[in-house]
């Protein structure tokens, strides 16, 4: 890197003088030409689509259905089983061939439970597709309803659910913030969304402001986007939607990331491990306002999405209306397959995106990007050397953090500390370790704290409870010996005060052994459910028999 | 003379006056330091430690008769934070208590479960669900891989299985850190 070691400084006189800026960020090539302008093109149905269970920030969604149902279109696969979570709908018709553990686009490369549907093509809806709703004859809170049973979550990258955000708060909100600001680069599916379907986004947008009542509106792109400025100027006048306002940003990574646009737009600072809501401000993707229309208006849930197929190792680079659950490998032979030189497949951007080992992965609704690369446009990073404390990574943080600091406590496990430099405001943009001369793969190190953190957390919770179901169980140990020792100390009282003459003794012992004999003729100690049994049920049991009589003679002799 | 004496009686009476309430309302009655202890260690309940669980352990070490490397479920990260907590040199595990190894927990294997409880009276967190002469199950998220059940079972029919890494639990692996981190003046 040359120049990007200090705090951007944009040059005075232009047109962006009435917004602020955040600290540290990089200018970075954008590799957009030609996916920006190429037509969104339609991914078709593929022969299997794959639905993880988890394709969202939260509880994965619990499944409904089992191998062998058919299911329609737009179909209920699996339940929301807590506040913080999404359904997850059937992306086409087809047959349900597995509920299993596949492989899904995670960086841990491990696989996790998915439902498999066999698609027969016909893409066919239930009958009771239902009409459009007029959103403004509805109460916002039957508006968030329909967003979440819709399944929709943000489609910027993170994928929390959008029903949460728009509705579980506590103070009015003043501006609501429609993020088309896609500053990571190679990524276009926001761009191309706003120049094709910009009066669907606007929609989108109008019932979230219905939703939300803010005292503003801003759908904020980036710099490089001409086009969908105008297509989206274009869609405001057409329906007269003047309480919309559309604003650029410079084009710096990353202005896209939630904290930094709302930095750049008014000048406040979202806090520490805060949400942006805390000081009046809700973010929302454009893509997540195209589905929200789509929810609303269209009554479909969340069934697809645009993402962006690009990279040197891509033959034709493109973005693809994209069915949830088809499978990369689909997508790739969609933009003609790869090029002979492909190194490294990525989910994401070149920043904040991560390798996956093989193209089975599907796309879910977080997935905005596939990237291929070759070895040329993205080496293997150099492996990495000592860090000389040059500052340069402190210079670019965007979240104004002491990156070396938060290096060395990571590096040594230090993990308490790591948290007071504000481990967690860390966004993980990479902008540190692009320019860092000593290649230290700092966001590596970050992550691995903050798994580490959170795994530690579940930990302590752990022993928490395993304590106090220890501390339950010994008390309840000693109320029991307790009560046994009071019953002693009684019969004892009772023998003694008799008078301790033979005949009373033997009294009490006849009557203990009738009240025994009496216990045991009441007591139906023999099995249930033993009627109608199986023969391998009935040799099951004549084993398990065999086995207590062993153990009962083998610890008799052993007496 | 006399008024220095009046004053100094006074405020004698009323300090002695406050400590001694304060001595009776803010009373502590279980040794904060044991408390401490216990918090950090993991609470298997495991005995490895040659003690009856974590608290009797955690009361061993405030008593300065245990040592800090005693428990080999905490591990490392364990015996580090006891170190900083009571300001020990850190040391090495004991290999005498064992080694540490990944989490596991264990699971019945209900075709030849005879239903004798035996695990269950063994069993320091309650985990396990069961009656005379009815099948048994370990509720494995209570489970925490003490392996205490498995002497006792008179069929061995209790196995360790380790616990399983999902996209839900799973840490980003640590990058080489066999290079030096950073560059010393020699």
């Amino acid at each position: 890197m040359s120049d990007s070691g200090n705090s951007f400084k944009r040059p005075r006189g232009t047109s962006f003088d009435h917004l602020h800026s955040f600290h540290g960020g990089l200018q970075l090539p954008g590799h957009r030409q030609v996916t920006a302008a190429t037509p969104i093109a339609a991914a078709g149905i593929p022969p299997l689509l794959v639905l993880p269970l988890q394709q969202h920030i939260g509880e994965p969604a619990e499944c409904l259905v089992k191998p062998g149902d058919y299911v329609c279109k737009g179909q209920l696969l699996a339940t929301a089983p807590a506040a913080f979570s999404v359904p997850i709908h059937a992306s086409s018709s087809g047959t349900v061939i597995a509920v299993e553990e596949r492989p899904v686009p995670h960086p841990s490369g491990l696989p996790a439970n998915c439902v498999v549907i066999e698609t027969d093509g016909k893409d066919s809806y239930p009958q009771t597709a239902g009409s459009a709703i007029d959103y403004t004859q509805m109460e916002p809170a039957s508006l968030c309803e329909h967003i979440r049973q819709a399944g929709i979550v943000g489609l910027g990258g993170a994928g929390f659910p959008t029903q949460i955000k728009l509705c579980n708060r506590k103070q009015k909100i003043e501006l609501l913030l429609i993020n088309a600001v896609e500053c990571e680069p190679y990524i276009s599916c926001d761009n191309r969304l706003l120049q094709e379907r910009a009066a669907e986004v606007v929609e989108g947008v109008r019932i979230m402001r219905h939703g939300v009542q803010p005292d503003a509106c801003i759908i904020a792109i980036e710099d490089h986007m001409p086009e969908a400025e105008q297509a989206l100027r274009a869609a405001l006048q057409a329906v007269n939607e003047s309480g919309i306002t559309v604003t650029r940003v410079p084009d710096i990574y990353p202005s896209g990331g939630e904290r930094q646009l709302i930095k750049v737009l008014t000048g406040r600072e979202v806090p520490s491990q805060g949400y942006p809501a805390d000081i009046g401000i809700i973010c929302q993707n454009v893509g997540t306002a195209a589905s929200v229309y789509n929810a609303i208006v269209k009554r479909q849930p969340l069934l697809s999405r645009i993402v962006t197929v690009t990279g040197e190792g891509i033959t034709h680079p493109q973005n693809f209306d994209t069915l949830l659950g088809t499978p990369v490998s689909h997508l790739i032979a969609a933009a003609g397959g790869y090029t002979e030189d492909i190194e490294r497949l990525l989910i994401g951007g070149p920043m904040m995106g991560y390798a996956v080992q093989t193209d089975s992965v599907p796309i879910i609704k977080t997935t905005n990007c596939v990237l291929a690369v070759t070895r040329e446009e993205m080496p293997a990073p150099p492996v990495a050397l000592p860090c000389i404390r040059c500052g340069k990574c402190t210079d670019v943080c965007p979240a104004d953090l002491l990156p070396q600091q938060l290096y060395w406590f990571a590096r040594s496990s230090n993990y308490d500390a790591a948290q007071d430099y504000k481990l967690f405001d860390c966004i993980e943009c990479g902008c540190c370790a692009y320019v860092c001369p000593s290649h230290i793969p700092l966001v590596q190190y970050y992550r691995h704290a903050k798994t580490e953190i959170w795994s530690q957390e579940v930990q302590k919770k752990a022993a928490d409870i395993a304590r106090s179901r220890h501390e339950s169980r010994q008390l309840r140990q000693a109320r029991i010996k307790q009560q046994r020792e009071e019953r002693m100390a009684q019969k004892k009282q009772a023998l003694s005060s008799d008078g301790g003459s033979k005949d009373a003794k033997k009294a009490v012992i006849q009557a203990a052994l009738d009240r025994v004999k009496q216990k045991k003729e009441q007591t139906d100690s023999a099995p249930k459910n033993t009627d109608n049994l199986t023969p391998e049920q009935q040799q099951l049991i004549d084993a398990a028999d065999r086995r207590r009589q062993q153990t009962q003679t083998g610890s008799n002799t052993t007496d | 003379m006399l008024t220095a004496l009046i004053t100094f009686g006074l405020l004698a009476t009323v300090i002695g006056l406050v400590l001694g309430y304060v001595a009776i309302r803010f009373r502590v009655d279980s040794d904060p330091v044991v408390d401490q202890i216990d918090a950090l260690l993991p609470q298997t309940q495991c005995g490895q430690c040659t003690y009856a669980g974590c608290r009797p352990y955690a009361e061993a070490m405030a008593a300065g008769e245990a040592d800090i490397n005693q428990c080999p479920p905490g591990g490392e990260s364990t015996i580090l934070a006891l170190a900083d907590l009571l300001g020990k040199d850190p040391k090495p595990l004991n290999p005498e208590h064992g080694e540490h190894s990944i989490k596991t927990v264990v699971v019945i294997d209900e075709q030849v479960c005879i239903g004798c409880t035996l695990c269950i009276q063994a069993c320091p967190v309650d985990a396990i669900l069961g009656a005379a002469k009815q099948m048994h199950t370990v509720i494995s998220s209570e489970c925490t891989g003490c392996n205490l059940c498995i002497p006792p079972c008179p069929v061995e029919c209790i196995h360790v299985i380790p616990v399983k890494t999902t996209t839900r639990n799973w840490s980003w692996p640590k990058p080489d850190v066999s290079t030096p981190g950073v560059i010393t003046h020699e």
